[in-house]
C-alpha cells in the first residue's frame, strides 16, 4: 500500500507501557523504522513526508492478535491469508499468529514456509505461523519442531484438536525447550466435553442441547500446568473463559509457574445467554459461559492473571453456520470488534488505556517472542492509531473478513483502529 | 375491559411459547374434537384443501400415525417425509429443505428432527406454520399436551396435583416439555431417576429433584415412567437396566406410596419390566392406552388452532 520516505504521526496521544508514556506527543516514522518520538509540535515533518494530524486519538504500538485462523492453506472459501490479515489490519492489528489447523495441518516446515511466503506476498500484517504440536494433530507422535522452527514458527499447538495423552504432552513441552518453542494449551477435556454445543447448566438444559462443562477447561488446565511445571517449562494457556481457569492460572503465577494465559473478547463481553433462540453465531469452543464466569474472567484481566486479549478469529461460512446448532461450526470472527470490544472495558474502568494497549500489543509480543509492543526509537514502526470515541454500527457489509460469522452484527459499537502501519507502510486508513 | 382471548400462535415449537391460557384453550379444544374420533364417519371437513406434510428426520411410528390420522379426520391433505438426518446432511441443508417445501405451497409443516431447535430454524425459512413433533432432546410440546389432557380429563383439574416423573429426564424431550407445562398449569413437578440422568439447572425450569424414586412417588395423583434408551449404558450412564429396574422401576409395591387413585402414564414404546412392571403397565390405574386416544384429539386441536381456528 502506501508509502512514504517519511510520516509524522502529529498530537497524538501516545500510550506506550513499556517506556511508561501517556501522554500526548509525535512520533516521526522513516524507512520503516521509529525515528523519533517527541512531545506534541516539538518535531517537524521533513521535506516529501506526509503529516497526519491525530488530535484525540490513541497512537500505540502495533496490535497483535496471538490467535487466530487464516484457513489457507486448505479453506480458502472461508478466509485467505489475504483476507485475514486485510481484516487484522482493519482491526488495528499489525500481527498475527496463526493456528495449524488448516488442511493440511501446519506439522511442517512445508506448510510454514508457505504460510510464510504468501503473507509476505500478498499479507496486510506480519503472520506468525504456530505449528502443530503433534504430526496431523493427531496427538500421538511428536511435530517436527526443530524444521518447524527453522522454518519460521513461533510456537506449538494443536488448537482445536487438544492433546489427549499427557504423556504427548509432557513430550511436547520437553522437547519445545530444544528448539525455543512456546507450546499453547488449547486446555479441553474431550471425554467431557465431546458432543457438547453450549456450556452446560440450566439453558443447555432448557434448549435441549448438550452441555460443555466448565471442569472440561479447568481439568486440563490442571494436567498441563502440573506438566509445564513439572518439567520446569512455560506454557500458555490458550481462550480460558471460566472462573475456575482463571483460579488455576492465578494460583499458577501465585507459586511463580512461567505459565500466561489468553482470553478473547467474547468471553468478557457475552454469557451463554447470546445463544438465545439457537444462533449458530453464538457457538464457539469453549462456549460462552455464565455471567459470574464472565465477571472473573474481567478480574483476571485487570490484576493480570490474563496476560493476553486474543481474538480466535475463527472464519466460517454460511455452509457451516446456517444448519441445525449442533450440527454447526464451532467460532466465531474477531478480528474487526476487538478493539471496541476492550474498550468498552476500559469506559467501564475495568481496565486502564496502558493495560488494554499490554494485552493487545506488550504481552502477545513477549509471550511469543516477536518484536513489536513499543514505541522505542529504532524500533520497527509498526503503530496502530485508535479512535476511542468513534461510534459505527458493525454491519455485514463492512465486514473485510470473507466470512461474517460475528455474534456483534447490528450492534453499536464506540472506539475503532482508524490507521494501521507495519514497517511504516500503511495497511489500512479510515480517517 | 378484558379483551377477548384468541389463540394466536402461528406456530407450536414448544410448551415454553404457551401461556397456561393457550394450553387450557388447546386443552378445551382436544376435548371437544375427541368426539369425531367416535363417530362412525370418523370426518369433518375444517382442513379441506389444506397441505400437511409430515418431515420426519427420525423413526417414529405412533407421533406419526396420530398426526396423519388427526390432520386426515379433519380432511387435510397429508404427505410425508422420511429422511435420515444423516443422509440429509450429506446433501440438502435444512434450510433448503424449507425453501423447497415452501414452493409448494404447504399450510402446515409437522418436523420431528434429532437437533435441538431444528423446528425453530425451519420456521424463520418457510412461510407455513411449523409443528414441532420432537426435537432432540429439546420438546415435545403435543405429547406434553396429551397428557395434561388426560391428567385434567381424570383428575378434573391440573392446578395443585403431585406429578412424578422418573427416569431419563436428561435425554427425554417429553420431560422437559411436561415440566414446563404441568408447571404452567400449577401442578407440582417432581422428578427422579439415577443422577447421571438428571440434566444440569433442571431446578431452574420448575422440577423438584429427588434422589429416591419413593419420594417422588410418595402421595403422587400422577406417576409418569420415561423410557430408558438401551444405549444409554455406554455413556456411561447406567450400570444395567436391571439395576434401573430394581432401584427405580414402577412397581406395586413402589405404588403403594402413592396416592390410591393414582394414575400411571408412559409416552410410549414402553420397555416392560424396566421402565414398569408389567402388571403396573396393564393394570386399572394404567391410562397409557387413553393417553393415546387423547394424542389424536390433541393434534387435531393443533392444526386447527394454528389455520386460525375458522370454518368450524
Amino acid at each position: 500500500m502506501n508509502s512514504f520516505p517519511a510520516l509524522l504521526l502529529q498530537n497524538a496521544r501516545i500510550i506506550d507501557p513499556v517506556n511508561n508514556i501517556d501522554e500526548p506527543g509525535d512520533l516521526l516514522l522513516a524507512e520503516g523504522v521509529i525515528r523519533q518520538r517527541g512531545k506534541a509540535g516539538s518535531i517537524s515533518c521533513p521535506a516529501n513526508g506526509l503529516t497526519i494530524d491525530l488530535q484525540g486519538k490513541w497512537l500505540v504500538p502495533g496490535l497483535i492478535d496471538m490467535h487466530v485462523h487464516l484457513r489457507e492453506p486448505g479453506e480458502e472459501y472461508k478466509e485467505t491469508i489475504a483476507s485475514g490479515t486485510r481484516a487484522a489490519a482493519a482491526g488495528g492489528f499489525t500481527a498475527v499468529a496463526c493456528m495449524p489447523n488448516t488442511n493440511p495441518i501446519n506439522d511442517n516446515q512445508s506448510v510454514t514456509s508457505l504460510i510464510l511466503a504468501k503473507a509476505a506476498a500478498e499479507g496486510s500484517a506480519r503472520v506468525y505461523p504456530v505449528g502443530a504440536i503433534s504430526k496431523n494433530s493427531k496427538g500421538t507422535e511428536l511435530a517436527e519442531y526443530g524444521e518447524l522452527k527453522k522454518a519460521g514458527a513461533v510456537a506449538v499447538s494443536d488448537d482445536g484438536r487438544p492433546v489427549a495423552n499427557s504423556q504427548l504432552m509432557r513430550r511436547a513441552l520437553e522437547y519445545s525447550g530444544n528448539h525455543n518453542l512456546l507450546v499453547i494449551s488449547h486446555a479441553e477435556e474431550v471425554s467431557l466435553s465431546e458432543n457438547g454445543a453450549m456450556n452446560e447448566g440450566a439453558l443447555s438444559t432448557r434448549l435441549g442441547l448438550r452441555g460443555i462443562p466448565t471442569v472440561a477447561e479447568a481439568i486440563m488446565i490442571y494436567r498441563d500446568l502440573a506438566l509445564a511445571e513439572y518439567v520446569g517449562r512455560p506454557i500458555h494457556i490458550a481462550h480460558i473463559s471460566t472462573r475456575e481457569s482463571v483460579d488455576l492460572v492465578r494460583r499458577a503465577k501465585n507459586k511463580g509457574c512461567p505459565v500466561t494465559a489468553e482470553t478473547a473478547p467474547h468471553y468478557f463481553t457475552l454469557t451463554e445467554e447470546a445463544v438465545g433462540v439457537y444462533n449458530t453465531r453464538a457457538k464457539m469452543n469453549p462456549p460462552l459461559r455464565s455471567a459470574d464466569d464472565l465477571a472473573a474472567i474481567r478480574v483476571g484481566l485487570r490484576d493480570g492473571t490474563i496476560d493476553a486479549i486474543a481474538t480466535d478469529h475463527a472464519p466460517h461460512s454460511a455452509m457451516e453456520k446456517d444448519v441445525e446448532f449442533d450440527q454447526a461450526a464451532n467460532g466465531i470472527i474477531g478480528l474487526e470488534t476487538a478493539v471496541p470490544l476492550t474498550l468498552a472495558l476500559v469506559r467501564e474502568n475495568i481496565l486502564t488505556p496502558a493495560r488494554m494497549i499490554e494485552l493487545l500489543s506488550v504481552q502477545p509480543a513477549r509471550i511469543l517472542g516477536v518484536a513489536g509492543g513499543s514505541l522505542s526509537e529504532g524500533n520497527s514502526a509498526d503503530i496502530t492509531v485508535i479512535d476511542p470515541g468513534k461510534t459505527f454500527v458493525y454491519r455485514e457489509e463492512d465486514i473485510v473478513s470473507k466470512s461474517a460469522n460475528s455474534p456483534f452484527l447490528g450492534w453499536e459499537l464506540t472506539g475503532k483502529a482508524v490507521l494501521t502501519i507495519v514497517a511504516g507502510r500503511i495497511t489500512f486508513r479510515d480517517l | 375491559m378484558e379483551f377477548e382471548y384468541r389463540f394466536q400462535h402461528k406456530h407450536i415449537l414448544g410448551i415454553e411459547e404457551l401461556s397456561a391460557r393457550d394450553i387450557g384453550f388447546i386443552l378445551d379444544t382436544a376435548e371437544s374434537f375427541k368426539e369425531i374420533s367416535q363417530r362412525p364417519i370418523k370426518k369433518v371437513p375444517t382442513l379441506r384443501g389444506k397441505t400437511v406434510i409430515h418431515l420426519f428426520f427420525e423413526p417414529s411410528t405412533r407421533t406419526r400415525l396420530s398426526f396423519e390420522i388427526a390432520a386426515k379426520r379433519m380432511s387435510a391433505d397429508t404427505f410425508n417425509i422420511s429422511a435420515s438426518t444423516s443422509s440429509a446432511r450429506k446433501g440438502e441443508t435444512l434450510i433448503d429443505t424449507a425453501k423447497n417445501l415452501t414452493s409448494m405451497k404447504p399450510d402446515i409443516i409437522v418436523i420431528r428432527h434429532s437437533s435441538s431447535g431444528s423446528p425453530h430454524l425451519l420456521a424463520r425459512h418457510i412461510k407455513a406454520s411449523v409443528i414441532n413433533a420432537g426435537d432432540g432432546t429439546h420438546e415435545h410440546p403435543s405429547q406434553a399436551l396429551l397428557d395434561m389432557m388426560t391428567v385434567r380429563e381424570k383428575k378434573g383439574k391440573i392446578a395443585g396435583l403431585k406429578i412424578a416423573i422418573v427416569g431419563d429426564i436428561s435425554h427425554s424431550r417429553v420431560a422437559h416439555s411436561n415440566i414446563l407445562g404441568f408447571t404452567k398449569m400449577g401442578a407440582q413437578v417432581h422428578v427422579s431417576g439415577p443422577a447421571t440422568l438428571i440434566p444440569a439447572g433442571i431446578k431452574q425450569l420448575g422440577a423438584i429433584v429427588c434422589h429416591r424414586v419413593e419420594d417422588a412417588v410418595a402421595d403422587a395423583d400422577v406417576v409418569m415412567a420415561l423410557r430408558i434408551q438401551k444405549e444409554r449404558q455406554l455413556d456411561p450412564l447406567l450400570p444395567s437396566l436391571r439395576e434401573y429396574a430394581a432401584f427405580f422401576g414402577i412397581n406395586r409395591t413402589l405404588l403403594q406410596s402413592a396416592k390410591p387413585d393414582a394414575i400411571i402414564m408412559h409416552p410410549g414404546p414402553i420397555n416392560r419390566g424396566v421402565e414398569m412392571t408389567f402388571d403396573v403397565a396393564d393394570g386399572e390405574q394404567s391410562v397409557i392406552m387413553d393417553q393415546v386416544t387423547n394424542g389424536v384429539a390433541v393434534r387435531m386441536a393443533l392444526l386447527y388452532l394454528i389455520m386460525g381456528g375458522e370454518d368450524r
